[in-house]
């Protein structure tokens, strides 16, 4: 196990090592000048060039490259090129209201979304079933930009119940970031949901045949036993794979809901530097994504070894 | 067990309620969203707009601006000029302060004027007729002129990007072209720089220290009296949350919102609109002279008769109420403005724009046209263009891109096929292009002329003539001269004069109108 998890650890750093390299081309290649946008619009071509030359554009690609990855190797990702502040200190004051949103998210898809799946997959082909399955069609057909503007419409200017936009650091009161938090976190769940309890139904279906079933059900076990202890526990591999690969989901997903709710977040943080060219923050941002999603999918394939005791790495 | 749960519960609870009741909170705030989020703090290395804004908060002005645009001292309290017109004698005024306490002393200003001098366009063309600046006592800087010129107080006075803002001399003394990192000011408001997040909000709060004028406020010029505690700027990035935080009463003010939604906010009765810039904006077409065919005048001038600014304005803004049609190089309601140069031109005539081409010999090399498609203001000042060029006889091959996109490509020399580009579409702020000095598109400097490369030693000598003479009616003859020699050598085309004011709850009382939206004078009923 130990070996596994070790070998699956050193197996990121190519994979991080890749995703540097793909950022960093992405970037130098595509038409943007971050010069030219610092400059501001009444700039002529010299101030434009002055600038260039100041962050260190104007040397070739490769020799950026190195001095990039340089730094990065060493913990340290830079300077922003717009803020002046360094990229770590960025990243650091945005992570609160990413992680608030995604933990939020994650909690509410989970306890909504596998309940309607087990109950979507007992009561097979009924009403409810066709319910749950209509309900996730939508989910996954409608934008989470639409979820959020007809949410904030409804729960936000007609019913005033809760507040347009904005985060509330948690720091400053728990009532006003749960408050700031309900309607995003909800409009970025929709999607998981239907994900997670589309899965649900089908895994449990699946294994509701099986003779441990049939078993448990002769043992005089009620339906509610049968279903969360021998259904839903034989069920679950797929599931929490379902989950794991989902955090690319939350992470698109918190792009978008963090621009419509105005979330100082790293999805924010993306959006703003992307749009800017701000080359450091991009990166690193891109990096650290990446690298969660990579240890996210080591926690799933880990966890299978609890839930299936037949796996062992 | 029960009890610790219970106390739990009831901790937690009282720990929600707590977040959930407004804090008691007698400062008065005003919450903004602004044009744009603020990202660079320095309004001498960068012309950015927002930056601009940033610094009317924390910085002060020799000289401003009023309402009518007339230059009147603000930091200065005395002003002499010699007989001779050679000798400009500038004395502070009694009891200013820099942020931190100390006085504001002649060679702040001093060092403030040279670095602005070293950045901006019309500060280097004053500093050729400088012979010297220097500092006389601790409030007294002297600066002498090698001959005279109208360029002093216009320069000192410019209202917008670059601002000639004051810093103190050791901020001032950064080199040019980096950025500064102390942003101690003398203006109204001190920025909060442990507060500033980007993204999310900015903070500046009253200086309690600052010593206005005793006139009232105008413009940029007058008493500098901030009514509330403290002002913020959120970073809403997107239109409809904007609005509908201003309805829901989460925040106070939209400096621009876009034209579209306008009816959304006027239409709600706590919300109410106001038009702090005056003089507007001006859409512009913008040719490269360095791209075959733009290097031929008359090709250019084709450019002027397949044009009318209508069109532009109808496609754009849309409402009457907010745009003019304006058939001069200097906006309407300025002091430069003339029609000549424009007369019996902007009409679309097809046919004289067919025979021009003609004349030029135009060979129907496609124009390649940048297209900007996510600034809702720009988006379709592109097409409208393309629609009138090839009604005129141009092929023209539009190429849509972002904004910023555009912005980088346009810097670029390459020929159009290989990624330069022949033209584009932007907007100025009126105050930038109030004479033949501010108006950068009229730098006709050839290689050290904005991006479009105009290359015209008879603008350029205008232009000359313009920044020597100090007499107002000799100015507007020369001002136009250059409109005349504009409408020859066509280094831009003006499109039109639109307007848009901002929204903000009505309990918002007593914002001025300026070129840039100022917080001073601004008071929460």
């Amino acid at each position: 196990m130990f070996t596994y998890v070790l070998r699956r650890l050193l197996a990121t750093i190519p994979v991080m090592l890749i995703v540097a390299v793909f950022v960093f081309l992405m970037l130098r290649l595509t038409p943007s000048d971050p010069a030219a946008i610092i400059a501001g619009d009444n700039a002529n071509t010299e101030q434009v060039a002055e600038i260039r030359r100041r962050l260190g554009l104007d040397q070739p690609i490769l020799t950026q490259f190195a001095i990039w990855m340089g730094r990065t190797l060493q913990g340290d990702f830079g300077e922003s090129f717009f803020f002046k502040k360094q990229v770590a200190e960025l990243i650091f004051d945005r992570l609160e209201p990413t992680l608030s949103l995604a933990f939020f998210t994650l909690v509410l898809a989970v306890v909504i979304a596998i309940p309607l799946g087990v109950v979507a997959a007992y009561r097979h082909g009924g009403w409810l079933d066709r319910i749950v399955m209509g309900f996730s069609v939508l989910g996954f057909s409608v934008p989470v930009f639409v979820i959020g503007y007809v949410l904030i419409y409804i729960f936000a200017i007609e019913l005033n119940w809760l507040p347009v936009q904005g985060y509330q650091r948690l720091a400053q009161g728990v009532g006003g970031w749960l408050q700031r938090l309900i309607l995003p976190s909800i409009t970025l769940s929709v999607i998981y949901i239907a994900l997670i309890a589309r899965i649900t139904r089908t895994s449990v279906l699946e294994v509701m045949n099986e003779e441990y079933i049939r078993t448990a059900r002769a043992k005089g076990q009620t339906e509610l036993k049968v279903l969360i202890r021998h259904a839903l526990a034989n069920a679950a591999v797929p599931i929490v794979t379902v989950i794991g690969l989902g955090v690319a989901l939350l992470i698109g997903g918190v792009v978008v809901t963090e621009s419509v709710y105005t979330i100082p977040g790293l999805g924010r943080l993306t959006v703003d530097a992307v749009l800017a060219r701000d080359y450091p923050t991009i990166q690193a941002v891109i990096l650290l994504f990446s690298l969660a999603y990579v240890l996210i999918n080591l926690a799933v394939d880990l966890a299978y070894t609890f839930l299936d005791p037949r796996i062992r790495y | 067990m029960g009890h610790l749960r219970r106390s739990l519960f009831a901790l937690a609870a009282a720990a929600l309620l707590s977040g959930l009741s407004a804090p008691a909170n007698a400062q008065k705030t005003l919450r903004a969203v602004m044009h744009s989020d603020l990202k660079i703090l320095d309004p001498i290395w960068t012309t950015a707009y927002i930056v601009r804004n940033h610094g009317y908060m924390v910085y002060d002005t020799l000289f401003a601006a009023d309402e009518k645009g007339e230059i009147k001292p603000q930091m200065v309290g005395q002003y002499e000029v010699s007989p001779d017109q050679l000798t400009h004698t500038f004395t502070l005024r009694e009891g200013l302060l820099w942020h931190d306490g100390q006085p504001v002393a002649a060679e702040d200003c001093v060092a403030s004027i040279k670095r602005w001098a070293a950045k901006d366009s019309t500060g280097q063309k004053l500093m050729t007729f400088v012979d010297g600046l220097t500092v006389k006592d601790d409030k007294t800087f002297i600066m002498k002129l090698k001959s005279p010129t109208g360029l002093v107080l216009l320069g000192l006075g410019k209202p917008s990007s670059n601002v000639p803002f004051m810093m103190p001399k050791r901020v001032a003394e950064t080199d040019p072209n980096t950025q500064i990192s102390d942003f101690t000011g003398s203006g109204p408001f001190v920025f909060k720089r442990e507060e500033w997040k980007p993204g999310d909000k900015t903070v500046y709060v009253k200086f309690d220290k600052y010593k206005p004028r005793s006139e009232p406020a105008s413009g940029f010029a007058g008493g500098k009296v901030a009514n509330v505690d403290r002002v913020e700027w959120r970073a809403i990035s997107d239109h409809q949350q904007a609005i509908n935080a201003l309805l829901a009463g989460e925040i106070d003010f939209i400096e621009a919102p876009p034209h579209d939604l306008l009816p959304l906010a006027i239409g709600d009765s706590n919300v109410k609109f106001f038009d702090w810039n005056v003089l507007g904006n001006q859409f512009t077409f913008r040719p490269n002279w360095t791209a075959k065919p733009f290097d031929n005048a008359k090709v250019r001038q084709a450019l002027l008769y397949a044009f009318n600014q209508k069109d532009f304005l109808e496609a754009v803004v849309g409402d009457p109420k907010y745009y003019k049609v304006c058939n001069s190089y200097f906006p309407c309601g300025t002091a430069f403005f003339t029609e000549k140069g424009l007369d019996g031109r902007l009409n679309s005539d097809f046919k004289r724009a067919q025979e021009l081409l003609k004349e030029a010999g135009y060979d129907g090399t496609p124009i390649v046209l940048m297209h900007s498609t996510d600034l809702q203001i720009l988006t379709n000042l592109a097409p409208v263009a393309k629609s009138l060029m090839e009604k005129a006889g141009f092929k023209v091959d539009m190429q849509s891109m972002d904004w910023q996109t555009l912005v980088a490509r346009r810097a670029k020399k390459d020929p159009p096929t290989a990624g330069g580009w022949h033209a584009f579409l932007t907007s100025w702020v009126s105050i930038d292009i109030t004479n033949p000095i501010f108006t950068g598109f009229m730098n006709s400097a050839c290689d050290k002329a904005m991006f479009g490369w105009p290359c015209d030693p008879e603008m350029e000598k205008l232009r000359d003539d313009f920044a020597r003479e100090t007499d107002p009616g000799k100015q507007k003859a020369i001002a136009e001269l250059v409109s005349v020699r504009e409408g020859e050598v066509v280094t831009h085309i003006p499109l039109g004069q639109w307007y848009l004011g901002a929204v903000m709850r009505k309990n918002v009382d007593g914002m001025l109108r300026a070129p840039a939206p100022v917080f001073w004078n601004i008071s929460l009923k």
